[in-house]
């Protein structure tokens, strides 16, 4: 089945589930609303198995592109509609396809209004999502990579909270400026190198002094993404304001979008650029893993704290990316997706209770054990996740990153380190004041615990959180080789500069 | 075998807690979703006990010491950690008694949260923990180990914050979990470390290795420093957190807000004696660093003594154990230091056996009263509870080190090490430790003399109610009583004395300069009698003060205000923390979030942006008056600036 074009069946599935609800659904709004959830679930479940077919055909022992299609797209500027994918973007596509199912599962009674056009939103952001990870034309993945905006942006901005404009606003701003930039670079590199094909840019040796502008115009956009700070302060906003799906979306999915940025673009194409630069993302990361833990422990809205926690989490990854050691980018690449897991498991629990008590504020709860006594357990598992217990996906990534870097920089790893009590302070505070105490308030009395339906939105991802926290194997083995020629790649261009530096001395 | 042993709990835990969904509130169901998650878990924990003791004998027998390899958990590059169980001595040592303490107090359990409401909840946690624990002590690499250790942390939380209905459970959870996480911390950065060094933290690569990489140095933070010196200082970190030593001990008393079984399983006997454990089973490691094993001996005589002369004045009956154990741990811990691991892990086992069965009678007690803990609110009870009395007496024989109880010999041993090390340290550690041993006797004959003697100071509703504990809640103080009694003089020679080489083979290592062991049995004799005699003379200053003259105790305590205050608040460790940590934590995160993100990051990033434009454009919007003059005047603005631009650059 290698012919089969797995890739594009992936990507434009969704696609044509959107049409298809929007050629066909007729009659009753209830009717279209109902047709609008079920089409929308089938079509996101199928995608989703056919995206496990990448994985049967994956052939780790390469590193090169696989699955590939190309056809061209824009003949006299050489664009094509190229697709494949390697170790590093396996992953991403099919948390993306997962997480598709489960927020569309999530959204199934909290969306009363445009059902029809949220889930249409919601599979063409699948769309482009996949789309951007499998992209090899530049071109193409930056019409996938600004696209999502647009989805993003009306989800957050038409069924969102009360200041959903001024966060819709502020996301797409944010995103935006940093876009600019990047299409200003990739334009460069383009006339640069005479392609825009990826392939051969990811060979192709830019001077040293161009990397330098090219890096920082790519940093504009994936440091907004990723997010790191001081550029974090449109995530709580989004956050608060969006629908609960749309935070999982936002948070499982989107900030990865700069991880694997860096990963794809920063360190292969700028090698030296990259080196440069290392310093610079430390000191950024290790501020925000110990300034946004801080200001999680002062919240008293449980989004905006799970939305600092994630900045302090992708603050991991950024470390680990730069710290450019096996360990490190494996750490880096498991910890993107454990996070996909856990903020996103997060964001629903918080979900769950704001579908029945409408309220965010930590303040509203307390006791809920009492009354919630599976949900409880359920967010035990997920915060232990996220505060990195052994055994739970958190702790693979967190581990391997520090273990990485504390072999290329032992002070910026201790720092990083302090993520780990700060962590556990600000998870365990919040735990404590939404489940334990005694139930006092009158208006939880009645409160009910998590439904058939609740409960399968959790079961894949509480799944996947041992699976990768016990044998992450499966998950490790698809990497190798795609991360040692990645590094291959990086240290080789350095020494070659190195080397070439010397001699002309 | 040795894996029924470490995975039958495991069992029972996921049966039981299962089960906990299972009560409906109906009594008569509940009563009997409870009796099976009894019966599973103790069931389990029991035949687990039988399966440690057939491989204990079966591997140590017959010599099959080695490994089971189960699968691979991380490979990294050149990192490759697999899932595995360790069978040497120490492991099975440990394995031994981890199983046969917490099979007694999971049955001690089924009576003792008999009326409770999540009993099913309760056996789970218990038996998840022994899990955990397992683990930790058979693991065969460092991240094993510390999955172990991060695992006993949470079921520690769990059950410290059992009853979640009471904020101080709470915070004494939070608390218990946090400040572990500091030490896991140093940990965390020693597994690093190691890692950078050796290029594995395989325990069989590491310990061969070690001699080799004896006068290695490393660059780390910033500086040059002898390699193994800094990996042992970090897990040493880490030791001391798990085992509540002199800095991040705050935990530990606090922790006495969880059920009576929980304080005796995990906080006496189990847990808090993982960092003693971690340090003996990296022995090969600390061997090689004088630096790391000095500071092992001061942190842990200074937290023997600071612990003892704590648990002189407090007045609850579980937070003068905890204490106790505090101190106890102590002497571990410089019996470590001067290389004696044999001997730190000797007083382990007894220990485990003796503060087991203190904390569990001190629960009959508390059972007995309705739940009441102070011990000033007791007395005159021993005829009312005469097993749990004698059961006190024999656990407080043990803890106290009088002869022929277990204690006596390990604790004995310990003092001659010390003082057999002949250093500058060691004789500190000496020193203290005695000190200390005069005061451990005095606060358990303190202890035993408030609770059980005088006149009642009870009410008259408790002291109608008080009754002897059911069977299943005796039984098991029998048998970790017998174990207090001779687990002492029929293990002695195996675990310090002639038989030390054919028991322990090469699970410890000792440089051959290292001599304390060897020599603490040539020590002379007054050495050899003074913890015996400074035993005797605290008990007899406990019958002084609080049995012939009751008076006393408080115009002593009124005499010396300052002191007795500073001891009563337990040196003021929490307050400093407080101070120090917690509230500049919550007050930065408050202003990071007032003053940096929103005020300086929004303030100059969108909002500023965005208040500047629509400044401009309302600007712009005023330019536009409608008047002609107006932009007559711009235009004749414009032109004359164009002019001048033109002439001045002389085109």
């Amino acid at each position: 089945m290698t012919n089969f074009p797995w890739l594009s069946v992936v990507i434009f599935l969704p696609l044509i589930g959107a049409l298809f609800i929007l050629l066909f659904s007729r009659g009753t709004p209830e009717q279209v609303s109902r047709d609008a959830r079920a089409v929308a679930l089938w079509v996101s479940c199928i995608t989703f198995l056919v995206s496990l077919g990448l994985w049967v055909n994956f052939d780790v022992r390469t590193s090169d592109f696989q699955l590939v299609e190309k056809s061209v797209w824009v003949p006299g500027l050489d664009l094509a509609y190229h697709v494949g994918i390697d170790g590093i973007s396996l992953f991403f596509v099919l948390l993306s396809t997962l997480l598709t199912v489960v927020c569309i599962l999530a959204s199934w009674e909290s969306i009363h209004e445009r059902v029809k056009e949220y889930m249409v939103a919601f599979l063409v952001l699948e769309t482009l999502m996949v789309g951007m990870f499998a992209a090899l034309d530049i071109v193409l993945f930056y019409v996938f990579f600004e696209g999502v905006l647009i989805p993003m942006y009306l989800i957050i901005g038409v069924w969102g909270g009360p200041r959903r404009n001024y966060a819709a606003f502020k996301f797409f701003l944010y995103t935006l400026a940093g876009s600019v930039l990047m299409l200003l670079a990739i334009l460069m590199m383009m006339f640069e190198a005479g392609t825009s094909d990826m392939t051969r840019l990811l060979n192709f040796d830019f001077a040293p002094s161009l990397q330098t502008w090219l890096w920082l115009a790519f940093f504009a956009s994936f440091a907004v993404k990723v997010p790191m700070w001081p550029v974090h302060t449109w995530l709580p906003d989004a956050h608060v304001e969006a629908p609960t799906a749309g935070s999982v979306i936002l948070a499982g999915v989107l900030l990865k979008f700069g991880g694997y940025g860096f990963l794809r673009f920063s360190l292969p194409m700028f090698p030296l650029a990259s080196l440069e630069f290392t310093p610079l993302i430390y000191t950024l990361s290790i501020v925000a893993v110990i300034y946004t833990s801080l200001v999680a422990l002062a919240q008293e809205d449980m989004k905006k704290l799970i939305a600092y926690s994630s900045v302090a989490h992708m603050a991991f990854v950024t470390l680990g990316a730069f710290a450019a050691n096996t360990q490190a980018v494996e750490g880096a690449i498991i910890h993107m997706l454990s996070h996909g897991f856990v903020s996103a498991a997060l964001f629903l629990v918080v979900g769950v209770v704001y579908d029945r008590m409408h309220s965010r504020e930590i303040a509203t709860y307390g006791g809920l054990v009492h009354r919630m006594p599976v949900y409880a357990l359920i967010f035990m598992v997920f915060m232990m996740a996220s505060v990195g217990l052994p055994g739970t996906s958190g702790f693979v990534g967190e581990v391997l990153v520090l273990i990485g870097l504390f072999k290329a920089n032992s002070w910026v790893a201790a720092f990083a380190a302090t993520g780990l009590i700060l962590g556990a302070a600000y998870m365990l505070y919040l735990y404590r004041r939404v489940i334990f105490g005694p139930l006092t308030k009158d208006s939880l009395k009645d409160i009910l615990d998590l439904s058939p339906r609740e409960i399968a939105v959790f079961a894949p991802l509480l799944i996947l959180v041992f699976w990768m926290g016990i044998y992450p194997q499966p998950f490790l083995e698809v990497m190798h080789v795609s991360v040692d020629n990645l590094l291959e790649r990086y240290h080789s261009a350095i020494a070659a500069h190195s080397a070439t530096a010397l001699a002309a001395r | 075998m040795y894996a029924a042993a470490v995975f039958l709990p495991l069992i029972g835990a996921i049966i039981a807690g299962v089960l906990s969904f299972a009560r409906t509130g109906d009594h008569h169901h509940d009563h009997k979703i409870d009796l099976a998650a009894q019966l599973v878990t103790c069931g389990a924990m029991l035949l687990a006990a039988i399966a440690a003791l057939a491989a204990f004998t079966n591997i140590l027998v017959n010599g099959h010491t080695g490994s089971v390899e189960i699968f691979t958990w991380v490979d990294s590059g050149t990192l490759e950690i697999s899932w595995a169980l360790r069978a040497d001595t120490l492991s099975l040592v440990m394995v031994l008694m981890v199983t046969v303490v917490s099979s007694m107090i999971h049955v001690y359990s089924v009576g003792y949260m008999h009326h409770d409401a999540s009993v099913p909840r309760f056996m789970a946690y218990l038996s998840l923990f022994t899990f955990f624990m397992l683990m930790l002590v058979t693991a065969n690499n460092l991240l094993q180990l510390f999955f172990g250790w991060e695992g006993v942390g949470v079921a520690s939380y769990l059950l410290i914050g059992f009853w979640f209905d009471r904020p101080s459970a709470n915070a004494a959870a939070i608390k218990a979990f946090v400040v572990n996480r500091v030490g896991d911390f140093g940990f965390a950065l020693g597994i690093f470390a190691t890692y950078v060094l050796f290029d594995s933290i395989s325990f069989d690569t590491i310990f061969a290795l070690a001699p080799q990489k004896a006068t290695a140095m490393m660059k780390v933070f910033g500086g040059e420093f002898h390699a193994l010196t800094v990996i042992c200082l970090l897990l040493f970190v880490g030791a001391m957190g798990k085992s509540a030593q002199l800095g991040l001990h705050t935990w530990l008393p606090d922790a006495m807000e969880g059920p009576t079984p929980v304080s005796a399983l995990i906080h006496a006997a189990t847990m808090v004696t993982a960092g003693v454990f971690m340090v003996a089973r990296c022995s090969p490691l600390f061997e090689w660093s004088d630096t790391a094993l000095t500071v092992v001996t001061i942190v842990g005589a200074s937290t023997a003594i600071f612990a003892a002369t704590v648990g002189c004045v407090q007045n609850d009956i579980k937070r003068v154990i905890a204490y106790s154990t505090c101190s106890q741990l102590g002497y571990m811990f410089f019996a470590l230091g001067v290389s004696a691991y044999s001997a730190g892990i000797f007083h382990l086992i007894t220990h485990a056996f003796f503060k087991a069965l203190l904390f569990l009678g001190a629960g009959s007690v508390i059972h007995a009263m309705s739940d009441e803990q102070d011990m000033r609110k007791m007395g005159g009870i021993y005829k009312l509870i005469p097993v749990t009395y004698v059961m006190m007496w024999i656990g407080s024989l043990a803890l106290a080190g009088i002869w022929p109880f277990a204690g006596f010999y390990s604790k004995d041993m310990i003092l001659e090490v010390a003082y057999a090390a002949h250093t500058g340290v060691g004789q500190y550690a000496y020193w203290m430790g005695l000190a200390a041993a005069f005061l451990t006797a005095f606060y358990s004959w303190r202890l035993i003399i408030m609770t059980f003697h005088g006149t009642s100071r009870a009410d008259e509703k408790t002291l109608a109610h008080v009754h002897e504990s059911p069977k299943v809640m005796l039984i098991p103080l029998g048998v970790l009583a017998t174990g207090a009694i001779f687990v002492g003089f029929t293990t002695v020679s195996y675990f310090v004395g002639d038989n030390y080489d054919a028991f322990w083979g090469k699970a410890l290592f000792m440089l051959p300069s290292h001599q304390a062991l060897e020599n603490a049995h040539h020590v002379p004799l007054w050495v050899k009698l003074s913890p015996l005699v400074v035993g005797a003379v605290g008990i007899a200053l406990a019958y002084f003060l609080y049995m012939f003259r009751p008076d006393l105790p408080p115009k002593i305590a009124g005499a010396f205000p300052a002191l007795y205050r500073f001891l009563l608040n337990k040196w003021y460790f929490d307050e400093l923390y407080d101070r120090l940590f917690v509230r500049p934590a919550f007050w930065l995160g408050r202003n990071l979030w007032k003053k940096g993100d929103v005020a300086i990051i929004d303030g100059l990033g969108p909002d500023g942006v965005s208040a500047a434009i629509q400044m401009l454009s309302r600007r712009a919007g005023a330019l536009q008056s409608g008047y002609l003059y107006h932009y007559a005047f711009a235009m004749l603005l414009g032109v004359a600036a164009l002019i001048t631009w033109l002439l001045m650059t002389g085109r």
